[in-house]
């Protein structure tokens, strides 16, 4: 290509036509900025991908650097997981749900828990009032969890947990429940989220100190890599640092800084990285800025490989394989006329699916006003099934890939989150930058200037800040019964009567030493869930020997 | 020279939620202009709530909850701050909330409801309107 032409050419257009143009129309705003705050040219050209070298930036679908996509034949061989987080009420509910949702064409099932159960507190512990049953499902011991997965054979299906802090103890509880269906746990697929730094960084369900935590977290890779081969061990999220008010860039940086961080505690626990490394996995957003979400996806995917490859030295391609979930920003659903959320949902998974995600899930409409209604999530599913049956675009791998700007926005990307992480690692890492308050005030920040900038209508929210109209707010909202709390209370109650004390007792002092020791934690939480020891009685156990974390506030 | 007093705001967060984006921009904005803010952190129970609100003599208490607890938690807060003698305290509230629970809270004692896409200067203002 001869880039000198090209550059004589487009000098010559901006200084002509465009120029006279101007001087007749003046463009829409002074500049074009996207949500990372960075410019976006009036046009984009070969001059923009010069640096771009096809063989060592891009290279083919399911080699590295796997900027174009994981696997070699992409959505060709087989469709993105269709995979709607659902869980609300108590475990009966929830059941059914999933097998609605299982009857309605969904491919996998993504468990939602409620509060208490994300921070280990049994239903009836005082903070866990007025949370029961509300954000998710309600899990107090594996009782919950065989009547939760009752009828769905759990070889057939491929579950995924959003469950960190306590993720030793709901994962052992599901290996209990295929066990109790004569499943093998080598058979049993899916993802524990198991993401605890982002959790102080931005979700706000940690339980315990980072040391300890990390332990936890590395001793579930060990297990896994043994017991459960087609397991992913852990869902390293940039999703909720998004839904915190990062950008883009932000989110790829702090969730690479993150598995950075992961990788090193492994290695450090005395793993090796070829045995590990392929099964973690990512979660990212997707967020409205299409072209740019599309950049991102595949920014992050040629970083993760680049930074296993060179910096930890794998020889396994599949370490460096970045596989993820996404799911579309629930920070830009709007409670007003909540029916153009399905079309930001539209754009958003649109987005996902040419950036080639695994799995996806869609937002349903009315998730800024209460839970979805089973009308909304099937619109949300209907969306992907439109997406993936009608549009054209699972039909060729990476569509995007050669465009000017997709290119040049990928390598702008990749650039500014390595800016972050260099920035990361000379704070000693993303546990220590955490620790400190600094990607905490980076989110919070970037939310600050988001908010002032629909304010000042520099950033037009449609419904919100302009094309408003009066709508009647939907009707048929989802309410998850208040009466739930106490029924789950009851049933906790009946259960601790019922089962044999000793047993329990004698698991959770099995937990204890270990927990004093360092043998691997999962061998007696397995063993205290299966005697039916509670979630809290578990998680307690570890309170008293690990301590608890204090958050750090800053805004 | 009459001098206009500082309004202090205690931002909230009741129960276990942990989205505290909202929570965190409104106090940055409320800084912004000009009242002294002070915010609790994560998963404080009505109980820290009130004796926070009574340690800082707060004039604004404003709760965030975006999970679904708020009829259980925001009522509680109200009867707490009432108990300890604190009546004149401006309540808000924002989060996730159906239409249909509002009335129950301004019954309890919440002042007013702010849900998602409310500018903050709308929040400013009816705080400056407000309180007593």
């Amino acid at each position: 290509m001869d880039f000198k032409k090209i550059q004589n050419e487009q000098t010559s257009w901006e200084q002509g036509t465009v120029k006279k143009t101007l001087e007749r129309f003046g463009e829409r705003k002074e500049h074009f900025k996207n949500g990372s705050n960075n410019e976006v040219k009036r046009l984009y050209t070969p001059l923009d991908t010069e640096e771009v070298d096809y063989l060592r930036d891009l290279g083919f679908p399911g080699k590295y650097p796997f900027t174009r996509g994981v696997q070699p034949t992409m959505y060709r061989g087989r469709l993105w997981t269709m995979r709607q987080y659902a869980g609300f009420g108590t475990a009966e509910e929830s059941n059914k749900r999933y097998k609605y949702l299982l009857e309605q064409g969904q491919t996998g099932l993504s468990v939602a828990f409620d509060l208490p159960t994300q921070i280990g507190y049994d239903s009836d512990a005082p903070m866990a009032s007025g949370e029961v049953g509300k954000v998710g499902v309600a899990i107090d011991s594996l009782a919950d969890m065989e009547i939760l997965f009752d009828g769905i054979p759990l070889d057939k299906v491929s579950t995924s947990m959003t469950i960190n802090a306590p993720a030793a103890m709901l994962l052992a509880m599901y290996i209990a429940v295929a066990e109790k269906q004569g499943v093998d746990s080598k058979q049993l697929a899916g993802t524990i989220q198991n993401d605890i730094l982002k959790e102080y960084a931005a979700r706000g369900t940690y339980i315990y100190p980072p040391k300890p935590s990390m332990r936890l977290i590395t001793d579930i890779f060990a297990y896994c890599t043994e017991k459960l081969p087609r397991w992913n061990t852990i869902s390293i999220s940039g999703y909720h640092i998004r839904e915190a008010g990062a950008t883009a860039v932000q989110e790829v940086a702090f969730t690479l800084a993150n598995g950075i961080a992961y990788i090193e505690a492994a290695l450090k626990a005395g793993l090796d990285i070829d045995q590990f490394a392929p099964r973690l996995s990512f979660f990212f957003n997707a967020h409205n800025d299409l072209l740019e979400e599309v950049a991102k996806f595949r920014a992050a995917r040629r970083m993760w490989a680049r930074i296993v490859k060179e910096r930890f030295k794998a020889k396994d391609s599949r370490s460096m394989r970045m596989r993820f979930h996404t799911q579309t920003a629930g920070c830009t659903l709007t409670a007003q006329q909540p029916d153009n959320n399905i079309i930001r949902v539209t754009i958003q998974a649109l987005a996902a699916v040419l950036g080639g995600t695994q799995s996806l899930h869609t937002n349903s409409r009315d998730e800024a006003l209460a839970l979805p209604s089973e009308d909304s999530v099937r619109i949300a599913l209907r969306t992907q099934q439109i997406i993936a049956y009608e549009s054209g675009v699972a039909d060729t791998i990476d569509p995007l890939g050669g465009s000017y700007y997709i290119e040049r926005l990928t390598n702008d990307i990749e650039e500014q989150a390595m800016e972050y992480i260099k920035k990361i690692d000379e704070l000693g890492g993303a546990p220590e930058a955490i620790e400190q308050g600094y990607i905490q005030s980076e989110i919070h920040d970037s939310a600050y200037r988001y908010q002032n900038e629909v304010e000042k209508q520099e950033r037009i929210v449609v419904g919100v800040n302009k094309f408003q109209t009066e709508t009647e707010k939907p009707k048929g909202l989802l309410k998850v019964d208040p009466e739930l709390e106490e029924r789950q209370k009851e049933k906790l109650e009946a259960l601790r009567k019922k089962r044999d004390q000793a047993a329990v007792d004698r698991s959770l002092k099995a937990l204890r030493d270990t927990a004093k020791g360092s043998g691997n934690l999962l061998v007696p939480i397995v063993e205290a869930v299966k005697s039916y020891a509670t979630l809290g009685e578990i998680c307690d156990v570890l309170r008293e020997e690990f301590g608890e974390y204090q958050g750090a506030d800053i805004f | 020279m009459a001098t206009t007093k500082v309004i202090r705001v205690l931002v909230a967060k009741p129960g276990l939620d942990g989205h505290d984006r909202g929570a965190k921009v409104i106090a940055h904005a409320l800084r912004d202009a000009g009242m002294e803010v002070i915010y609790t952190g994560l998963r404080q129970s009505p109980e820290q709530i009130a004796q926070a609100a009574l340690q800082e003599d707060v004039d604004v208490v404003a709760l965030s909850c975006l999970s679904g607890a708020h009829n259980a938690l925001f009522p509680k807060v109200a009867q707490l701050l009432k108990e300890q003698g604190m009546d004149d305290v401006l309540i808000i509230g924002g989060g996730i909330m159906p239409d249909e629970d509002i009335p129950f809270l301004r019954e309890k004692g919440i002042a007013d409801i702010f849900t998602p896409g409310t500018s903050l200067k709308q929040i400013v203002n009816y705080i400056k309107e407000n309180v007593k």
